[in-house]
């Protein structure tokens, strides 16, 4: 297998493991900004907010997209080389593959607080 | 600890000369220490001590609340007691005894001699002890602030005009400023300190938390400050960001604090899980289950807790939709906190447990919290918030969470670590009784108070009436948290008690695998014999003959040829050694620097301006001293061998260097505190019609762009500066610095120029004033980048800055990078955005 990314010092495994909470936090971010923003400048008098609704969607297509692919990348990772269970050893293959373990968790973990973030425009449609 | 040179040291020359180069002062000079044992337990003593001051606090109130009607106290005096109650235990207590612990203990667990930057923390300290003690003693004047722990403006910025809030503010943000120095050591003590061979997935958990709680600190406490900033300006200057009839909003002091708030609970949380983090499988008798899980936990929470901020505000008639979202973050954030406690439970079940008082404090501790987050995730429900808003029942909540979170695993690693660090053990029996009075005492005082807050009693009541019928909680309430004082009564005495005729422990008395057990009894001040190479988890279980090793001088640095305190730095990833980094010794330059930093805040606080004016420029003269003489060394050699054939750059500079990580960390910070006064901007922008105002005259965009091009040019100067003299063309480098600082200059007063030349009367209206504010912020910063020049120049013709050795102006040319985002920000908020937003 290739040198991979999350083996090269230039490329920290540091901003493996934080990168799908990162996504998370500009999902969250841009979620509550589109409808503070939204709610304040332009609902109109009964305060649906059907836009926010659609455009949060669309957000959250995108981040989930994301952080699925970091969850595929760092599964790849935990499955790299023979002793896959292994994260304890010295050497850099069980560096590889706890960064990589750690990695495909927060990912998930942060799927499931995107979509909790989502769920809550879906049932939650007005500024009121 | 001082120990005697002893027969090893006579016997071997190179132990001989290590000791002598970490051997602590003696006589008054102790206290020009600055090696991480002697200060961090400094900072631990004095964080204890503002606690039982934090304590005595709540015994006051709950003896006032004991019955109906009391006069033990009046209502302004439990004012000042709940506030300052409040204020202590978390700003005085809870943030810094975890960075003390963290000092103290952290560099051990590395197998590090130091901190990277012992003097950085030393101020940290002195700067921690002058602020809380003036904002302490406030009380005893009658003039503490009386606004509760969060301080809600319009109450504090027009009802209170004592000085009390002033002190708060002040007071609180010098301390802060402490806390993020210390977080910037503990960052890049974790990233750049560890022993040769500690790859990411062998760092001990301790230090995982750590690192996750450090950065939480960095993106929490500046909004903090940022606010803090805005309302002493409000209160001194009269400039109206939360005054509603000029435009301003107190719900923006809330987002700030609740930025900083939420956060803050877990970064009181999070190092008392560390601890428990080396506790469990010490006694377990087996590695910690879970690694990876528990690092998912540790930076999982890290995020989400900052998704938190709103559910305080629940009842402020946000939209509906940014609540829904916020109450969503605060059940996603349970998932990973209850990993971990997984994680802990299966360590224990898989292990063969030893009983022991560490045990007892971890497991009480681990219960009480459990039943803190089963009513925190109650009120995170937000239609149940309404109801129990702002009642005993969230005060009961609270502790809960923090004395089950916090100090019941603070008084476990005290057990624990007390013999690594004194040589004597704690009672085990005493340690039993404590355990025991703690744990009813505290649920006899905090169980009855949900009832109360459901039966309607308020919480920040001075007293209540008979006919609400809490009187008998209330009751219980107060015998419970005098139970729970007696515990830590013993528990104190336990602590202070004289144990000079008590034998020393035996080294690692509870057998644990992790690398501070390599401490010798007693304890030698270099920390470690020689700085070994790591292969597992739990070296001192699983590496053959390792503790020889070390003592024997075997691994790397076994001594100090030059007679210099030196530690190493490995690179963050696979923590492969680069450099031997000398680090400064004793000095008593911190202290004045602490004395003159705290100056311009404490003065400031009773308006005596030009005092403390006089008081900064001292701090910055100090501060230019110490980086003068302290910092970036030329090395009389290029290089050293460090041992086992290896050979090591003394000095480095850039990337490599722990120093250029220190920058760029701080200035993390400081644009975290930046974009939370943008966010100011736009959260006026949000809440008003319309903003800019119709008819206010904006900076225009003439003077910011202006100021924009000069200090973009200042910028690429500096940078140029920085080729030049690694090329070690002196003339072409002293050129572009004349060039940068008469630009910066230029740059200062185009800034300036933009709002004052259209009469922008920052009392007028919140517009003005928050131009005004992003204005002054940025020329500030390029006042200090010019500084920052000047000391570069001299730097090279003193000689102190070469081709070669030239940290200085690569750090200077990080800072500069920031400094160009800043005034680029600021330009598109002040000039740019208002010519959309028409
Ligand atoms: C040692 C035993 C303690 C007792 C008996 C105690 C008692 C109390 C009481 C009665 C209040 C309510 C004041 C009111 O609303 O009128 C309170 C508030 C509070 N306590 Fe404690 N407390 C203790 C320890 C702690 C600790 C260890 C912490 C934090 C680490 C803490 C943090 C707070 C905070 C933040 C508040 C809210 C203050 C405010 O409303 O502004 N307390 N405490
Ligand atoms: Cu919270």
């Amino acid at each position: 297998m290739s040198k991979s990314n999350l083996h090269d010092n230039r490329i920290s495994p540091l901003w493996a493991i934080v990168s799908a909470p990162a996504i998370w936090a500009m999902h969250f971010l841009a979620s509550y900004m589109t409808a503070a923003v939204f709610c304040a400048k332009f609902a109109d008098s009964d305060g649906s907010a059907g836009e926010v609704q659609l455009a949060v969607m669309i957000y959250t297509v995108i981040a989930l997209l994301l952080i699925v692919a970091i969850a595929v990348i760092g599964f790849r990772h935990h499955h790299h080389g023979r002793q896959f269970t292994s994260h304890d050893d010295s050497g850099r293959d069980a560096q590889r593959r706890m960064i990589g373990f750690s990695t495909f968790l927060l990912a998930l973990l942060s799927a499931v607080a995107t979509v909790f973030t989502a769920l809550v425009l879906v049932f939650v449609g007005t500024c009121h | 600890m001082t120990a005697d040179a002893t027969t090893t040291e006579s016997r071997d020359p190179d132990a001989k000369r290590l000791f002598d180069a970490w051997r602590t002062p003696t006589g008054w000079r102790y206290w020009s220490a600055v090696n991480n044992s002697e200060v961090g337990l400094w900072y631990v003593v004095a964080s204890f001590t503002f606690f039982l001051f934090g304590g005595i606090l709540a015994l006051l109130m709950r003896i006032q609340l004991a019955v109906p009607e009391n006069d033990f106290l009046t209502a302004d005096q439990y004012h000042q007691v709940f506030t300052m109650h409040g204020s202590v235990m978390m700003f005085l207590f809870a943030v810094p005894i975890l960075e003390a612990i963290s000092i103290l203990l952290l560099p051990e667990m590395l197998g590090a001699r130091d901190l990277p930057f012992p003097r950085l923390s030393a101020y940290g300290f002195w700067c921690f002890l002058i602020g809380g003690v003036f904002v302490c003693g406030s009380i005893f004047f009658g003039v503490a602030p009386e606004g509760g722990w969060f301080m809600y403006p319009p109450m504090t910025t027009e009802y209170q005009t004592g000085v009390g809030v002033d002190i708060w503010l002040l007071g609180l943000s010098f301390i802060e400023v402490a806390s993020i120095a210390a977080a910037v050591e503990l960052i890049v003590g974790v990233l750049k300190c560890r022993p040769p061979g500690m790859r990411l997935n062998l760092i001990p958990l301790y230090a995982w938390y750590i690192l996750v709680v450090a950065v939480m600190i960095l993106f929490a406490f500046p909004p903090l400050i940022a606010g803090d900033l805005l309302m002493e300006l409000e209160r001194s200057l009269d400039w109206p960001f939360f005054d509603a009839s000029r435009g301003g909003d107190p719900m923006l002091w809330q987002h700030l604090f609740w930025i900083f708030g939420h956060p803050e609970v877990y970064i009181v949380f999070l190092p008392s899980v560390a601890l428990l983090a080396m506790i469990v499988p010490t006694f377990a008798r087996t590695a910690m289950v879970g690694y990876g899980w528990i690092v998912l936990a540790a930076v999982g929470t890290g995020f989400l807790s900052f998704g938190l901020w709103v559910h305080h505000m629940f009842t402020t008639g946000l939209p509906a939709i940014s609540i829904g979202i916020f109450s969503a973050a605060s059940q996603a954030v349970a998932i990973p906190t209850g990993i971990q406690l997984f994680c802990f439970i299966a360590t224990l079940l898989v292990g063969r447990v030893t009983k022991s008082v560490c045990l007892l404090f971890t497991l009480g501790g681990l219960a009480t919290f459990i039943i803190g987050g089963l009513t925190g995730v109650m009120v995170a429900v937000a239609p149940f918030d309404y109801q129990a808003h702002d009642t005993y029942f969230i005060v009961g909540h609270l502790h809960y969470v923090l004395i089950g979170g916090t100090i019941f695993p603070i008084v476990a690693g005290v057990y624990y670590y007390y013999p690594a660090v004194t040589g004597k053990q704690l009672s085990e029996r005493l340690g039993r009784s404590a355990f025991w009075l703690m744990l009813i005492g505290f649920n006899i005082s905090f169980f009855p108070m949900h009832f109360s807050g459901l039966l309607g009693m308020p919480r920040r009541v001075y007293t209540y009436q008979a006919e609400l019928h809490v009187g008998t909680l209330n009751l219980i309430s107060t015998i419970g948290a005098f139970v729970l004082a007696a515990g830590f009564l013993v528990f104190l005495w336990d602590v202070l008690r004289p144990k000079s005729r008590q034998p020393l422990a035996p080294r690692n008395v509870w057998n644990a695998g992790t690398l501070e057990w390599l401490a010798e009894v007693p304890d030698k001040p270099w920390g470690v014999r020689s700085i070994p190479i790591v292969e597992t988890r739990y070296p001192l279980w699983e590496q053959e003959r390792f503790v020889d090793d070390v003592d024997e001088g075997r691994f790397y640095l076994p001594g100090a040829d030059e007679g210099k305190r030196e530690t190493l730095v490995t690179s963050v990833v696979d923590a492969e050694p680069i450099q031997c980094l000398r680090v400064p010794g004793p000095t008593f330059l911190t202290h004045l620097a602490a004395v003159f930093t705290g100056g311009v805040f404490i003065l400031s606080t009773f308006h005596w301006y030009v005092a403390a004016a006089i008081s900064g420029v001292l701090a910055v003269a100090t501060i230019l001293v110490w980086l003068w003489t302290g910092t970036a060394w030329i090395p009389e050699k290029h290089e050293k061998d460090v041992g086992r054939g290896v050979t090591l750059p003394i000095y480095v500079s850039g990337s490599r260097a722990v120093g250029w990580w220190a920058m760029f960390i701080t200035m993390l910070g400081d644009m975290t505190a930046f974009i939370s006064l943008v966010f100011g901007y736009f959260f006026y922008w949000t809440i008003q019609e319309d903003f800019p105002p119709q008819g206010s005259n904006g900076p225009g965009w003439i003077y910011p762009t202006a100021a924009l091009l000069t200090i973009t040019l200042v910028w690429l100067a500096v940078m140029a500066a920085r080729t030049w003299n690694r090329q070690d063309r002196g003339p072409m480098f002293y050129g572009a610095i004349a060039f940068g600082v008469t630009l910066s200059l230029a740059g200062v007063w185009a800034l300036l120029m933009g709002p004052s030349s259209h009469a922008m009367d920052p009392t007028s209206h919140v517009y003005p004033a928050i131009v005004w504010v992003l204005v002054l912020w940025t020329a500030l910063h390029v006042v200090v980048g010019i500084v920052m020049q000047l000391y570069c120049a001299a730097r090279r013709m003193a000689g102190k800055m070469t081709a070669r050795y030239d940290a200085d102006i690569v750090n200077v040319t990080l800072y500069w990078h920031f400094i160009a985002l800043t005034s680029l920000i600021t330009w598109l908020v002040v000039a740019a955005f208002p010519m959309v937003a028409r």
